[in-house]
């Protein structure tokens, strides 16, 4: 399954500055292994130390925040749209 | 390989370069993560690049002597300002054109406190209806807008529930700056309009505020938002200190004295921990006495995320779909949601919510007995605290204060159904008819 990924402008380091980058897997933890096969150390970013998504990351598979879904085992369809961005705060 | 540090990152999303040490914010010092503490310059940055947790401002107020601070504060003048030195602002903030928001009324509710069995004297009301734009967010947007010319954005933006694009629209307009705002579509119409005559670029988006929140966060990261500066996102780390007055002036109303019990309504928890930190700092300082205070949230349930987690004893909030009248705190994923958990437990406090039917109850007592008209948010937290009192889990005895942190006149559509008590023909027969003798 082929994905595109939005990066946020706090992990575009790891992406050459590109906001948007492709990955491949059937599922969001899949699609976040192989993004850190080609942007070494984004994983650790996105997931803390017991491998799963840090609190302040919100992730959506085309519209739907993950959380809502199946986490980090949500399906990515092919041609999906992923976004990773900061929690804030607001109001 | 090492990472870059976030000032270089920073200057993706600033109009004019900006050197990080020529940025005059008074005693705010640096952005420190609260997560992790990592710490970074001062930028138009808001999470951290370790950790993805929020920056918020740390300060250095180490110069500062007690008496001398408290009679410059007390000389200062009737706003947010006279805190200025609390504040990540440059000292002559008072000169510039600004709303000047804040030193609202700390109203002693008597009435209130009779229909709700609390003493006499020991319940106040915060009504921050008195704003310029007649909500709290007068105070965060004051702040922001500092920062945004600190660092030389030309236009001010947000996304909103609607209170605060109506404070952004204002300030941006008296401040001479472009505004663009972002609300959900179907906000109620008081609200859009008092947005909308600042001027300002309005824009509804097809979804809820989270979803706003949402395509604001992925503009910032592309180079159609350069330049702009986000109040509530990327300004975020200034914006959310302007809650702190509210610890602030409540303290100083109440004669330098902490409030023994605080009922702070919730949307993302951020002015709730903002409110905790303000109390802190006075106690640091020295300007109040250390003694124990409790904080309690107030959701509705229709969008009650912190007060589902609070009452299952989790320290994770589990985001919701809101459905509730209250859209200022319509907020299903709250990213202050564990603070506010970790600070009402540490306090002693409460979160709790109530229903769409209590909150417009609450708002029709408060109306009743003090002649306070309080939008949704205030009717959410006049409702938990008499609901609090019921359960016994707030003292009738203790000084408490209640936030009502906007006007009625916004939330109309609440209270729809309010109205005549009788039609008569002008006639004193028929007015004694009516039985209004």
């Amino acid at each position: 399954m082929s994905v595109t990924v939005r990066i946020p402008t706090i992990l575009r380091t790891y992406t050459g500055g590109q906001a948007e980058v492709s990955a491949e897997g059937a599922t969001l933890s899949e699609v976040i292994s192989d993004l850190e096969k080609n942007h070494t150390g984004i994983a650790a970013r996105v997931l803390d130390d017991q491998g799963k998504l840090r609190r302040f990351v919100n992730v959506y598979v085309n519209d739907d925040d993950v959380r809502f879904e199946q986490g980090l085992e949500t399906a990515t369809p092919d041609g999906a749209g992923i976004s990773i961005i900061p929690a804030v705060a607001g109001g | 390989m090492r990472r870059k540090g976030l000032a270089s990152m920073a200057v993706q999303t600033v109009a004019t370069s900006t050197d990080p040490s020529a940025v005059d914010l008074g005693p705010a010092a640096a952005l420190s993560c609260r997560e992790c503490g990592h710490r970074v310059p001062l930028g138009p940055v808001f999470a951290c690049e370790e950790c993805f947790g929020p920056l918020e401002i740390a300060y250095d107020f180490s110069a500062y002597d007690t008496e001398e601070l408290r009679k410059r504060i007390e000389a200062g003048p009737a706003n947010i300002w006279r805190y200025a030195p609390l504040l990540p602002v440059p000292a002559d903030v008072a000169t510039k054109p600004n709303l000047n928001p804040g030193w609202t009324k700390l109203v002693q509710a008597d009435h209130l406190a009779g229909e709700l069995g609390v003493e006499t004297g020991k319940l106040f009301v915060k009504d921050d209806s008195g704003n310029p734009t007649h909500s709290f967010k007068d105070r965060v947007v004051a702040q922001a807008l500092e920062a945004a010319r600190a660092f030389g954005f030309t236009t001010l933006s947000c996304s909103s529930t609607g209170n605060l694009a109506g404070a952004v629209g204002a300030a941006a307009a008296r401040a001479g700056l472009r505004s663009c705002v972002f609300i959900p579509h179907d906000l109620e119409q008081g609200k859009v309009v008092m947005a909308a005559i600042y001027g300002g670029e309005l824009v509804g988006i097809e979804g809820n505020y989270d979803d706003v929140n949402r395509f604001c966060s992925e503009l910032i990261g592309d180079p159609a938002g350069e330049g702009w500066g986000f109040v509530n996102v990327n300004l975020r780390p200034y914006y959310a200190e302007g809650s702190k007055t509210l610890a602030y002036e409540i303290c100083e109303q109440l004669g330098w004295r902490l409030p023994d019990q605080i009922v702070v309504p919730i949307a993302s928890g951020s002015q709730l921990t903002k409110v905790d930190k303000g109390l802190q700092e006075l106690v640091k300082l020295g300007l109040v006495e250390d003694r124990p205070y409790k904080i309690f949230g107030a959701q509705a349930k229709g969008c009650s995320p912190v007060s589902t987690a609070f009452k299952a004893g989790h320290d994770v909030v589990r985001p919701q779909k809101p459905d509730t009248i209250a859209k200022s705190l319509a907020i299903g994923n709250p990213a202050d949601g564990p603070y506010v958990l970790d600070i009402a437990r540490r306090t002693g406090g409460a979160v709790e919510d109530v229903t769409d039917e209590q909150v417009v109850d609450a708002i029709k007592l408060l109306a009743r007995t003090e002649g306070i008209f309080a939008e949704t948010a205030g009717g959410v937290t006049v409702g938990v605290t008499k609901k609090l009192i019921e359960d016994g889990l707030l003292d009738p005895s203790l000084t408490t204060v209640v936030l009502n942190t906007g006007d009625g006149l916004k939330t109309l559509d609440a209270v729809a159904g309010t109205g005549l008590t009788a039609t008569i023909r002008p006639t004193l027969d028929s007015f004694r008819e009516a039985g209004l003798a």
